[in-house]
């Protein structure tokens, strides 16, 4: 199991180890200033942090020392252009995960505006991957929730790193086989009830809040979407829907074990402009068959009315199955040591927490 | 030489001591402070060159008014403040 995680938050990253039977964490890094998003690549042991600076801007730090020192790398940014109206700027860096096992210093990007980056060279530098960007269909693509839209899951592989699959929202689901080189756009069997009825299988409109792929089974892609719970068995090019879960279809947050693809959590909210716990009982739903059946679990989470909600980022697996962390944007931690039978609070007086993330 | 000073809260991110420095327009000014300190402009300007959203700029004592082009004229003689906006929480 892994004895560590980090939380991106409003007002800094923290660093938690276990020790002692607790989870402590010790000064945060970048106190004051928004993460967005955090990667412990375990390749080389580099840590990354993306940071939202309310006045200046996305920014990206990576640490080769375990944490103690950051270095800052230039961000991805879009080419300079003469006519500079209305031309793309990245507002925020959403999620940055490692390459291929066997492409060190690898690394993606997604950012809002909605657009995958890459980097061979530890997020020294980066390159717009123009062969998204370009495709007329981005033109459909529109914002849900932030004013533009945004790449927030990058799906790599394990068995073959050419083998890529994007979340977009809203923008649906893409895939490429050839390390970005070319895409396509999948996802048959989601359906968005936000557009015309005529519209709701429109691939290009899909808003999947979050997509993971099991490690040990890697062409199963479940997706939290804006609309439902939705699986996919064949790589994210077709998904099947599971209706009527209980206490509410809606959430963000998704997680898989990654030996495990039948065995999932989400963190079911009530829709739309309330996203708050049904009933203000904040749950976290688990399928142990693949969807047939759920399980709201609530051992350890409040007993009183609660108003967190759990971002896209912040609910997270351990590689063993065993352990997860959930953070809230209330500023709430949660661990659980049994796969979600029982859930400890860590801290209830953290900031906003946008991600989290085992190391 | 116009005279270039920067916020406080910049600081803190990024070297960006006052400089006196040559040009005619707000953008010659800080592309000169740029090209001294490359790690400041993504903190000043977006991608396109653009002054970001929440960060102000004035020439004595009046807010430049493109933000888009910087084009705002710089005397030699002028004395230019980067300020953030007051925004956040």
């Amino acid at each position: 199991m892994s004895d560590r995680f980090f939380v991106a938050s409003r007002k800094g990253l923290f660093d938690f180890r276990k020790s002692n039977g607790g989870w402590r964490a010790g000064a945060p890094a970048f106190l004051g200033e928004p993460v967005t998003a955090v990667l412990a690549d375990r390749r080389d042991g580099a840590i990354y942090a993306a940071l939202n600076l309310g006045h200046f801007g996305p920014k990206l730090h990576r640490s080769d020392d375990d944490g103690a020192t950051w270095t800052e790398l230039a961000p991805p940014a879009f080419p300079t252009t003469d006519d500079n109206k209305g031309a793309p700027s990245v507002e925020l860096i959403w999620t940055i995960v490692p390459g291929g096992e066997k492409e060190p210093g690898a690394l993606w990007a997604g950012t809002i505006p909605g657009a995958l980056w890459r980097s061979n060279d530890r997020g020294e530098s980066w390159r717009l991957i123009d062969s998204l960007w370009n495709r007329p269909e981005r033109e459909g693509w529109f914002g849900g929730g932030y004013d533009n839209p945004g790449v927030h899951s990058v799906l790599v592989d394990p068995r073959d790193a050419a083998k890529i699959t994007l979340g977009i929202s809203c923008g649906g689901v893409w895939k490429s086989d050839d390390s970005g080189e070319t895409w396509r756009l999948t996802g048959k069997g989601l359906r968005s009830d936000y557009t015309p009825p005529e519209q709701a299988e429109e691939l290009n409109n899909q808003d999947p809040h979050r997509l993971v792929q099991c490690a040990a089974a890697p062409d199963t892609v479940w997706c939290q979407h804006h609309n439902g719970v939705f699986l996919s068995q064949d790589g994210g090019e077709t998904f099947e829907e599971f209706r009527g879960i209980k206490p509410a279809v809606f959430g963000f947050a998704v997680a898989v074990d990654p030996a495990d693809w039948k065995t999932a959590y989400l963190v079911p909210g009530v829709k739309d402009e309330c996203r708050v716990p049904v009933d203000g009982k904040l749950v976290v739903n688990k399928t142990t068959d693949g969807g047939k059946s759920w399980t709201p679990m609530s051992n350890g989470l409040p007993d009183e009315e609660s108003y967190d909600l759990i971002y896209r980022h912040a609910l997270d697996i351990d590689d063993a199955g065993e352990r997860l962390v959930m953070g809230s944007t209330t500023g709430n931690l949660w661990v659980s040591e049994n796969a979600g039978e029982r859930w400890a609070p860590v801290s209830a007086h953290l900031p906003p927490i946008a991600a989290v993330s085992f190391a | 030489m116009a005279q270039i000073a920067f916020t406080d809260n910049l600081q803190r991110h990024v070297a960006c001591p006052p400089r006196s420095v040559d040009g005619a327009t707000v953008r010659d000014v800080l592309n000169a402070v740029f090209a001294e300190y490359p790690a400041l402009r993504s903190y000043i300007v977006d991608d396109q060159r653009r002054l970001r959203k929440h960060v102000n700029i004035f020439i004595n004592d009046a807010l430049i008014t493109d933000r888009l082009t910087l084009s705002d004229a710089v005397a030699p003689d002028d004395r230019v403040f980067v300020f953030q906006a007051l925004s956040g929480g």
